[in-house]
């Protein structure tokens, strides 16, 4: 039941500008294309976008990517999904070396890009059905299954439309229900929640949800801490194209020292009160934000609201209000670079 | 190779084809139908251009017709598909070897070529009135050239859509299609480059010249034109060489 995937070493470097950024073709009259300084162009434009990444996602998990924008994210699903050719390393899809076998690779997965990349000249059903027949599905079966996704999708009545009239949600949409088309063992999704609202979101999630418990494997990319610590059973974060750390998202967030975040409301905070808080067991560090707010960070959380009533108790101050954070994956992000995810 | 895989890619690109028909024949072959009018009928009728023309022009405007329609059914797809929406990718996932996708395009822009040529030349005859006398005596040898065309014009599309951004399709036209065109030897046989002897050598590096003189030879053989098996040998080597050159800028366009 589903299939795992493992990667070794994987390296790449770009020595081009990245596919997507505006490049000079054939005719460019740019100063890049005499003979020497082709050579200096090359060395300036060299990226590394990953550097030496091994992890191993288990068969029928759901397994998330995290780390901010350019910190090698798309990269690795783009080997993992034979688009985009590793400098050094090896990719495993079960069995199958996914850059020495693309075509079987090819055949397990499913793929839902960052952009919705549908094929503008065919309609919604259309581009079902002839994914379906590149897959070597029998019309039958294709049309089927299409119209199945379909109505799962909520796309039924736009199913004859072109898609370039679609709307940004329905393009995912149907980019989802593409990459179900094959039914395929492991599916990728680069950054799916990446502008939907709220509601979609949560749909979305129970998408993925419903996918994986038929014991599909799921790799997902996000840059959202929320969306990763609620979706994934294990994840890595990646930040400079190195790995910084990988686990569940439990475990991560247990490295953390101090991770609690009680958020605090007094009807009012003299000096002295703060100082008693700074005293109290497993508290790190005491912010007073404005005056009604206070902010303690702390290894423990539920167990230290007794000893802070009391100590407010005892100087005669009311406790208004009491929430609290646990560690989070934004926090975990912040201990391990030192920098901010949305940075 | 999956054979399933490539046929389904192909019917992808005949379906969207049959949807875009007309549009399509009106880009490709109003503008070779015009000329053939102007030069064909207007000039010749009135006496500018004496009545031998049309049967010089005929086989010029059927390569004219064909390579355009390859070189577009190719290249234009491609520079859309491989642009910021990379609509392409889904075709990159199915399950075939990445050189087998480029190739289908290829064989789909041969097609359409061939459906060009077929469609211009009794257009043309048509348009030119009396006067015309194609000869089919040589049907075999024009299928060959006609083949051998409609892959020239199919590669070289591959070649110029993958080196190519959209921004300058229009360049393009004006560097690359329309000099071909005019230096092809399609509105005037080979031989009559003879008072400009740098130019006659220079065309030589122009495709369009061989299939131009290569369709002379076939249909209306009484024409001087360059040796058919000359041509056919040229022809063969334009071919491979575009294809290797289009199947590396494909590959290199597509995996990142």
């Amino acid at each position: 039941m589903g299939v795992g995937i493992r990667t070794e070493n994987l390296r790449k470097v770009y020595d081009t500008p990245p596919p997507m950024a505006a490049r000079a073709g054939g005719f460019g009259f740019s100063a890049q294309r005499g003979g020497k300084d082709k050579e200096k162009a090359k060395r300036k434009f060299e990226v590394v976008a990953l550097d030496d990444v091994s992890f191993e996602i288990r068969p029928g998990e759901i397994f998330g990517l995290l780390g901010p924008n350019g910190a090698g994210k798309s990269t690795t699903i783009g080997i993992l999904t034979t688009r985009t050719q590793p400098t050094a390393g090896r990719a495993f899809l079960g069995d199958i070396d996914i850059w020495r076998e693309p075509v079987k690779a090819k055949l397990l997965i499913g793929v839902v890009p960052q952009r919705p990349n549908l094929d503008f000249a065919l309609t919604a059903r259309e581009i079902l059905v002839f994914h379906g027949a590149y897959f070597g599905q029998s019309a039958k079966e294709r049309e089927c299954k299409a119209d199945e996704l379909l109505e799962r999708f909520k796309l039924t009545d736009r199913a004859t439309h072109m898609v370039r009239t679609f709307s940004g949600g329905m393009m995912q949409r149907l980019s989802i229900a593409r990459a179900m088309m094959h039914d395929p063992e492991v599916l990728f999704l680069d950054e799916p929640s990446a502008g939907l609202d709220p509601q979609t979101r949560l749909l979305l999630w129970e998408t993925i949800r419903d996918y994986n418990r038929v014991g599909k494997t799921i790799v997902l990319t996000t840059h959202y801490m929320d969306e990763a610590d609620a979706l994934c059973e294990r994840l890595v974060i990646i930040d400079h194209g190195k790995i910084i750390a990988q686990g569940t998202p439990k475990e991560l967030k247990q490295s953390i020292p101090g991770g609690y975040l009680l958020r605090l409301r007094f009807n009012r905070t003299p000096e002295e009160l703060l100082s008693e808080l700074r005293l109290l067991p497993g508290v790190t560090e005491v912010r007073s934000n404005d005056g009604t707010g206070t902010d303690v960070y702390a290894g423990s959380g539920g167990p230290l609201i007794g000893p802070i009533v009391n100590a407010a108790q005892a100087a005669g101050i009311e406790v208004l209000d009491v929430h609290i954070s646990e560690p989070s994956l934004e926090t975990l992000f912040l201990h391990h670079t030192g920098r901010s995810l949305r940075d | 190779m999956n054979w399933k895989t490539f046929y389904a890619l192909l019917s992808r690109d005949g379906h969207v084809a049959r949807r875009n028909l007309l549009p399509m024949l009106l880009q490709n072959l109003l503008q070779p139908l015009l000329f053939t009018f102007i030069f064909g009928r207007v000039m010749t009728t009135s006496g500018i251009m004496p009545a031998s023309y049309k049967n010089m022009l005929l086989p010029g405007i059927m390569a004219i017709s064909m390579v355009m329609s390859g070189v577009w059914a190719v290249a234009m797809p491609l520079i859309s598909e491989f642009q910021f929406t990379r609509e392409i990718e889904d075709r990159l996932l199915a399950p075939i070897e990445i050189g087998w996708l480029a190739v289908q395009k290829v064989v789909t822009g041969m097609i359409q070529a061939l459906v060009a040529g077929l469609v211009v030349l009794p257009a043309a005859w048509l348009v030119m009135g009396a006067g015309v006398s194609p000869s089919l005596g040589h049907l075999l040898e024009m299928l060959l050239i006609a083949l051998l065309v409609a892959l020239f014009s199919a590669a070289g599309g591959l070649a110029l859509g993958c080196s190519i951004g959209q921004t300058q399709v229009g360049l393009m036209f004006s560097l690359v299609l329309a000099p071909m065109m005019m230096f092809g030897c399609a509105y005037y046989p080979w031989q009559a480059l003879d008072p400009f002897p740098v130019l006659k050598y220079a065309v030589l590096i122009n495709p369009l010249v061989y299939a131009s003189e290569g369709l002379r030879g076939a249909l209306v053989p009484s024409v001087p034109h360059i040796n058919t098996l000359l041509v056919i040998a040229v022809l063969a080597v334009i071919d491979f060489s575009l294809l290797y050159l289009g199947l590396r800028k494909f590959h290199s366009k597509a995996l990142s």
